[in-house]
């Protein structure tokens, strides 16, 4: 059974932080199609679209009919453990400092017979559960669970190397103002994060959530504001090497379209959503990335709340989406840069929440706490995509069928 | 059986170029002196070789042709053998029938690798894609880790135990103890093998081999040419060849042998009790027991039993792998591919010095290569008997 | 000598002072809040363009932005929808005689102490007069109420109904107009009271004075340091085309009276 990981003892000063390493992080092309899915938290492999054989390792071409038309599909997860080895001996510096590891072969009900890390609560030949999850240099990789739930199951070393899950970790929310702040504090409490950092920006300006925070355990307000360097150079100089989990939900929401907009809400929201990213980035990337193996509460995780329609537009929120659109761009770049320290992105596409800009749209609309619950979802299971909401959900699918489509769709509102 | 026969064909001056743990020489200086000690074993110049055959890991950015250029070399006939631990008996039986159509008169048959320091993790790095995709992402324990769980089914499919595998790797110390060149020079008692430190468990540090820099070579030329340059050689009495065989096995329990090993007793007109001596390709002792099943000496599950009645030393009752093999001697890349072939040829031509198994003339060599994702894709062997 | 020899070897020797009436040009330093759905002032920000690094091997810089109403700052005429027909409305059309002069400070800090929602009544001018003489013609007045000692969210004191803060009722801003003043400044984040919304006239302050042509400065401080009368105020603001104000540096000449 695996042990409940304890909170790590205060770092010793005067040992060397280590440098993070990587596992092998190249792939085929086609192997990056395991981050895909893995970063969504789905189970897929190739599947022949011809005689449907599924495919695995990753190919070019069907190994039963040459078929070259091969799709990633969801498939049954179910399998058994063929055989296992205990590896203590690596060439590799990554697995070298986390030996022993433990390896399996997998037959999965779905067909093939894979290579997969094996969670320590699976027995010797035993029924497992297949995931496909990102392990630290951000590939796809297949892990062998248990069949059911076992106790602190989260803590197995295989999954805490990979994951990046909150526990015994500290989070930056950087925008204490936003709807899901209050909500989003309390689900990583109980979650079981040592301490949360909240940003706040324009302390002279009340609000409601205030008293609400303050009230809260191990959850601290400090002066951010994404606009401003200087206030982030501060916060990063006083907690920028305490900083294992970044949450940036700042973001600038306010309709409006082209032609009639006011360029300052949109300039406010590039200000905000787009170049607050990078200033962010610029303050605490460096640490972060540089803390990417620091132990049980090593820097793990990146997250940018992004508005949904940010994968195409929206004339109702023009200004807004767009900044959305380029803070993703910036944050797929930042992702690129974040991985050498294994520091994973979560970008978490938000549909319309329910609150004072979205009030004259219909329902279906996102509730701050479901959007809390989704982040920390997506840090628990390790992901890098996800879109929280039904309205989010409809327009990922709808962008992953045809992205023009979507836009021409768009045209009249999500 | 419509094969034709290798009729007049025949491989002889076995050359090996004393391994080392770790070269800064390159692949290129590895086949050289092997190439230049076949070539001085047989009396014959760079120029009166027309046919060149290379099995070699670490020539990056060349090829065999480059290697033409470099060595000096014009051959009519040229061949590149990537098939790591098949690549002996492949190049065998590409180099024979070439001799045999007149395609070649003298084809030198070499394989060599450095190991720069670092160098075995590199080239583990970039092994291939299914590796780079499926494999090496699990703990990158290399061919180790793999091997390690084709050998936990192994044990737990047949009931086979570890002290089962020891007693193959102690009889190959025992061998290499009387081979100048290996690497290993320590006496291995079964208590050593059974305390060894784990590698990827059930493995431990005396299944595997270690990983070295060195090269081997051989010539394939007509029976008349060899008999003029006055040299003890070998007959081909059979060969086979098969790849990627029994892909739906959910574990590797099995390899193409399996699929050949009727034609290739056929062809050799003999049985494996006919065989004075054996070489396997030996990355790992659970290899050698699966190639004497697969390959008729015993039935399938049954190797380790049948193993441990043997005395598997050179004067034992069924020596195997003579120098040590790459257990003992050590693995110096693709030349793990020949290293068997070689000493195969020393011992039925009675040149093997200190090795010598005592009357051999008839030796079964086998070779299995390239873990591409989750099992050794390659397997071949091949029947020598000793010349007149 | 002449009058502005006399004021140089003054200030050299000290007999003048220059008193800062100016607030740091501060990122975090509160600007005005309007309801939600109107366009917001710009808080000062300011990015670095090098530092002596890579990016500008002997040089620092940094690139500014903000509002015309950032900070401590100048309201033109034009600022207000009473003001967009005054000519020369604007910052760089004012006649720049405007930018220096006489400063009457009526103390107010008291009653602002004692109330959030303090107004300057007409009573409370002519008593100042009645101490300190007639407001001249051409003067700018200041109201000093200490408020630019409140720090943080005590500064726009905003509440659900709004912020309080103190400023001048409609019939000051009638009394000081009838008075031909030049300008009006205070300490807090604007001329108006910070419920002037729900005045007669909203905001009577930059309704009637910049509609008669008046400027305005706020977010001033150091009005404790200065004379009832006798101090000369210095408040050009940038001189931007068009502009409707502008973040400046307001001094005050303040002469030692033996």
């Amino acid at each position: 059974m695996t042990q409940p990981l304890a909170p790590p003892p205060k770092k010793n000063p005067e040992r060397r932080t280590p440098v993070p390493m990587l596992p092998p992080g190249t792939r085929s092309r086609a192997g990056l199609g395991l981050a895909l899915a893995a970063g969504q938290g789905r189970f897929a492999l190739q599947v022949c679209t011809e005689c449907g054989a599924v495919q695995y390792p990753p190919r070019d071409a069907c190994h039963q009919c040459l078929a070259t038309d091969l799709a990633w599909r969801d498939l049954p997860s179910g399998g058994q453990l063929l055989a296992e080895t205990t590896i203590h001996a690596s060439s590799d510096p990554y697995f070298r400092e986390r030996l022993p590891w433990r390896a399996g072969t997998v037959q999965l009900d779905a067909g093939p017979v894979v290579l997969a890390h094996i969670h320590g609560d699976v027995a010797r030949g035993a029924r497992v559960r297949m995931a496909l999850m990102l392990d630290r240099a951000g590939q796809g990789v297949l892990v062998a669970l248990p069949e059911q739930e076992t106790p602190h199951m989260q803590d197995d070393t295989i999954l805490r190397a990979m994951g990046t899950h909150p526990r015994h970790r500290r989070v930056l929310i950087t925008d204490a103002r936003a709807p899901e702040a209050v909500a989003l504090a309390r689900a990583l409490l109980d979650a079981g994060v040592a301490q949360v950092f909240m940003g706040l920006a324009e302390a002279w300006r009340p609000f409601p959530g205030r008293t609400r925070l303050e009230a809260l355990d191990k959850v601290s307000l400090h002066r951010l504001d994404v606009t401003d360097a200087e206030s982030l150079t501060d916060l990063a100089g006083a907690i920028g090497g305490k900083v294992d989990i970044l949450i940036n939900n700042a973001r600038h929401i306010r309709p409006g379209g082209v032609i009639g907009a006011s360029l300052t809400d949109a300039r406010d929201s590039m200000e905000i959503g787009a170049l607050g990213l990078m200033r962010l980035a610029q303050a605490f990337g460096p640490g972060m990335r540089a803390r990417g193996a620091d132990g049980v509460n090593s820097a793990v995780a990146w997250v940018n709340v992004l508005p949904a329609q940010a994968l195409a537009h929206d004339p109702g929120f023009a200004g807004a989406v767009a900044a959305g659109a380029a803070a993703r761009a910036l944050s797929l770049s930042l992702r690129a840069e974040l991985r050498g320290g294994g520091i994973r992105l979560l970008h978490v596409h938000a549909g319309p929440m329910d609150d004072e800009w979205h009030q004259p749209l219909p329902p279906p609309k996102l509730a701050p706490a479901a959007l809390a619950r989704a982040i920390v979802q997506g840090l628990e299971q390790g992901l890098e995509e996800i879109h929280a909401g039904d309205v989010a959900r409809d327009l990922a699918q709808r962008f992953a069928e045809n992205p023009a489509l979507l836009a021409r769709e768009m045209e009249g509102g999500a | 059986m419509g094969r034709q026969a290798y009729d007049g064909v025949v491989l002889a001056a076995p050359f090996t170029a004393p391994y080392t743990r770790f070269s800064n020489e390159t692949a290129h200086w590895w086949i050289a002196r092997a190439l230049r000690g076949s070539l001085q074993v047989a009396g014959l110049s760079p120029r009166q070789i027309d046919g060149f055959a290379v099995a070699s890991f670490t020539l990056f950015p060349d090829t065999p042709v480059a290697l033409t250029q470099h060595l000096g070399l014009s051959p009519r006939w040229l061949d590149s053998v990537p098939m790591g631990g098949a690549s002996g008996i492949v190049a065998l039986r590409r180099a024979a029938r070439a001799v045999q159509a007149g395609d070649a008169e003298v084809v030198a048959c070499v394989a060599g690798d450095t190991n720069a320091i670092d160098g075995f993790r590199k080239l583990l790095s970039a092994f291939s894609r299914f590796a780079l995709d499926a494999s090496y992402p699990y703990g990158y324990g290399g061919p180790n880790a793999s091997f390690a769980l084709l050998m936990d089914r192994y044990m737990t499919e047949y009931g086979a135990t570890r002290a089962d595998f020891g007693h193959v790797a102690v009889a190959q110390r025992a061998n290499a103890l009387r081979n100048p060149h290996a690497l290993m020079k320590k006496p291995l008692s079964h208590d050593d093998y059974l305390n060894a430190r784990p590698i990827a468990e059930p493995i431990a540090l005396f299944d595997c081999v270690m990983p070295c820099a060195g090269a081997e070579a051989f010539l394939v030329m007509t029976e008349d040419r060899a008999r003029a340059l006055g040299l003890p050689y070998a007959r081909i009495r059979s060969t086979i060849e098969r790849h990627n065989a029994f892909a739906d096995d959910p574990v590797q329990l099995r390899g193409g042998w399996v699929v050949d090993v009727d034609e290739l007793w056929q062809m050799a007109a003999m049985g494996p009790e006919d065989m004075d001596l054996v070489q396997t390709y030996d990355d790992y002792p659970v290899i050698s027991v699966m190639q004497f099943e697969d390959l008729g000496f015993c039935a399938k599950g049954e190797g380790a039993t049948y193993l441990r009645a043997r005395d598997l030393t050179i004067g034992g009752d069924l020596p195997h792998n003579t120098s040590g093999g790459q257990l003992s001697a050590g693995q110096a890349g693709a030349a793990g591919g020949f290293i068997g072939m070689v000493e195969a040829l020393r011992q039925v031509t009675a040149t093997a010095g200190p090795t010598q198994v005592d009357a051999a003339r008839r030796a079964l060599v086998s070779g299995f290569g390239m873990i591409n994702f989750d099992r050794g894709v390659c397997s071949a062997a091949c029947v020598l008997e000793g010349g007149a | 000598m002449t009058v502005l020899d006399t004021l140089t070897k003054a200030l050299a020797g000290g007999r003048v002072q220059v008193v800062d009436l100016t607030h740091t040009l501060d990122p975090d330093f509160p600007v005005i809040v309007l309801p939600a759905e109107f366009g917001q002032c710009a808080r000062f920000r300011m990015d670095e363009v090098s530092a002596y690094d890579h990016r500008g091997p002997a040089w620092k810089w940094h690139n500014i932005s903000m509002s015309e109403h950032t900070g401590t700052h100048f309201d033109a005429p034009i600022h207000w929808v009473t003001g967009r027909d005054v000519a020369n409305g604007s910052t760089d059309a004012i006649d720049p005689a405007a930018f220096i002069g006489p400063v009457c400070v009526i103390d107010c800090s008291v009653g602002a102490a004692a109330d959030e929602d303090y107004t300057l009544q007409p009573a409370e001018i002519e008593a100042w007069e009645a101490a300190h003489g007639p407001i001249p013609a051409g003067a700018w007045v200041l109201m000093r109420t200490d408020w630019s000692r409140r720090q943080g969210a005590e500064y726009l004191n905003l509440r659900a109904d709004g912020a309080h803060s103190p400023g001048p009722s409609p019939n000051a801003v009638r009394a000081l107009l009838d008075r031909g003043i030049i300008g009006f400044g205070t300490e807090c984040v604007g001329t108006d009271a910070g419920q002037a919304a729900h005045f007669d006239p909203p905001y009577p302050a930059h309704a009637m004075l910049h509609g008669a042509g008046k400027y305005g400065l706020q977010c001033l401080k150091n009005l404790d340091k200065l004379p009832p009368t006798g101090a000369v105020l210095i408040c050009p603001p940038l001189k931007i085309r068009g502009g409707t104000g502008s973040p400046l540096r307001v001094l005050a000449l303040v002469e030692e009276i033996a």
